[in-house]
């Protein structure tokens, strides 16, 4: 299959002069289309930078970046957001606090002038398992997850081919995040999306993804599959320590850590 | 326990809101008691897990209204204390660690003095002395180089720093009770780990009682002694943490399932149903540790 997302030595560098901070170091990865990409760091590893260079969401960048086969300039045209949508991690703070559900999913499909918006909005609220019920709700009607499945609705709605999801589920109650992860899973396999997956939360990438890439401070340390994730065989000791940091709580372990630059 | 009393008993503790609609209770009727030992309160956003936690300390923001047959610290009844001898209890007797750094720390003031600053309201040392203490703390939670930290303003350390800072600043007083309120979720993993060793030294060499509050059903099992889990306002399940894999309400079992796993197959994962009945009913019995 072929790449649906190729980064090629991407950097993102913030400041300048003696202040400038390598927040993204070279990166290199591919994620080929309808596969689910888990990226996952420490804060500060540079993971939400590259999925915002990706977005767009970022334009001081240098490197390469294709999307779906085409090669990405600082500035996105139109059509690439119909292709390639984003979730945010807080859907408190993503929605628009005095727009119904029916005007923030409306806006998209005007952006794009695709018409039929009243079927287009009926469905997508059926897609993400709401209904039509909530359709003429404010966000501060809804719960955090009800909230973040109209957020996944606004990305969905335009029907695009990648989804780029920055800590979907971190700012949702446990059993919460389980229904989103489901309802992820479901819609990718029905839309055949590609996912890329921005988490601190290596047991969700066990879960969600196929494929995973770990990034501390700016670098890419180590690719590996979700196979490799779960009988725990990383080769790199950053990876390994992530890993024994991610079980829970041990005397012994916590006093092992150290910094890896 | 050390000693025959116990360090704190909580019986039908009730927080309840005025709203147009009536009272809305946050907590209803929690009881417990807690000896040196770590307890974590683990729930959902909503349980009253925090709640359950600030009430002891008188901390529940107004017009919230706090009730209990019982809620004695040290066998002295917290409810009937004075604002004066409550303002001796918090910070010297009992303190708090908030989930946030960046809101609970002043942010025009060095974090040194912040820490000697908590250290002269509880003692009438000097300021050479409480600088001398800070700095000590600021070791005790393992920062390596107090003498360069004391001088920073918040917003110049990292998150995991200025938990570490909080923490010094709340256990200078040498508290006898800590209550703990999500106090390591905004840190990453490693960092995480490395501030609950610091808790679990300072709890076993001190002999501190601690209350942990989490909504991360996995850390605590594996940092606390025993767990009490919260729905709807309620404890429903108390057990000893290494028993937490065998919990039997049906609420805590939905929680356990509904955690992705490591080694998970990665497929659906068991969507949790809510029964009425589990709001409604009491506290189940449980191993009670």
């Amino acid at each position: 299959m072929t790449a649906m997302i190729d980064i090629r030595d991407l950097r993102v560098t913030f400041g300048r002069g003696a202040d400038a901070v390598a927040a993204v170091d070279g990166v290199t990865l591919s994620v080929r289309g309808g596969e689910s990409f888990g990226l996952v760091g420490e804060s500060g590893s540079g993971k939400s930078t590259v999925l915002r260079a990706v977005s767009g969401l970022n334009d001081e960048w240098t490197g390469r970046i294709e999307v779906a086969g085409a090669e990405q300039g600082t500035k996105r045209p139109k059509g690439f957001f119909k292709q390639c949508q984003m979730v945010f991690q807080d859907p408190y703070g993503s929605l628009h606090p005095r727009h119904t559900v029916d005007r923030i999913l409306a806006e998209p499909i005007a952006i794009h002038a695709m018409g039929d918006a009243d079927a287009r909005i009926d469905r997508v609220l059926r897609d993400v398992g709401l209904g039509p019920a909530f359709r003429f709700r404010y966000p501060h009607q809804l719960s955090g997850g009800q909230r973040q499945r109209v957020a996944i609705a606004r990305a969905l709605v335009l029907e695009p081919r990648v989804l780029l999801l920055d800590e979907p589920t971190s700012a949702l109650d446990v059993s919460v995040q389980a229904e989103i992860l489901n309802l992820l899973r479901r819609l990718r396999a029905e839309h055949g999306l590609t996912l890329v997956l921005v988490t601190h939360n290596l047991a969700v990438v066990a879960n969600l993804c196929d494929r995973l890439a770990v990034m501390n401070r700016g670098r890419l340390v180590e690719e590996m599959t979700v196979e490799e994730l779960r009988r725990e065989t990383a080769r790199e000791p950053y990876t390994r320590q992530l890993l024994r940091a991610s079980q829970g709580y041990d005397r012994a372990v916590a006093e092992s850590f150290r910094d890896y630059a | 326990m050390t000693d025959g009393a116990p360090l704190l008993e909580v019986a039908n503790l009730r927080v309840g809101f005025p709203t147009r609609t009536g009272m809305t209770e946050a907590v209803r009727g929690v009881s417990f008691t807690l000896g040196r030992e770590k307890l974590g309160i683990v729930g959902e956003s909503g349980s009253g897990k925090s709640m359950t936690g600030r009430s002891i300390l008188r901390l529940v923001p107004p017009p919230g209204r706090v009730a209990a047959d019982r809620l004695a610290f040290n066998g002295e009844d917290l409810l009937a204390a004075s604002e004066r001898r409550m303002r001796d209890i918090r910070g010297r007797r009992i303190a708090m660690v908030m989930q946030d750094p960046k809101y609970s720390l002043n942010p025009v003031m060095t974090v040194g003095r912040q820490i000697a600053e908590a250290y002269r309201v509880h003692s009438r040392a000097g300021a050479a002395e409480a600088r001398r203490r800070a700095l000590e703390m600021l070791a005790a939670v393992r920062i390596r180089d107090p003498e360069r930290v004391y001088d920073r303003y918040p917003h110049e350390v990292s998150g995991g720093m200025g938990q570490r800072i909080m923490i010094a600043m709340m256990l200078i007083p040498d508290p006898d009770l800590l209550i703990a309120d999500e106090p390591t979720s905004a840190l990453d993993v490693t960092v995480q780990m490395q501030v609950l060793a610091i808790l679990d030294d300072l709890c076993s060499r001190r002999g501190m009682g601690m209350i942990f509050v989490s909504h991360d059903l996995n850390l605590v099992a594996s940092f606390c002694d025993r767990i009490l889990i919260m729905y709807a306002g309620r404890v429903v399940e108390s057990c000893r943490a290494s028993e937490l894999h065998a919990a039997r309400h049906p609420y805590t079992r939905g929680l356990l399932a509904s955690l992705p796993r490591l080694d998970g197959t990665g497929g659906d994962l068991p969507v949790l149903s809510r029964d009425p009945a589990w709001a409604a009913s009491g506290p189940m019995d449980g191993v009670d540790g």
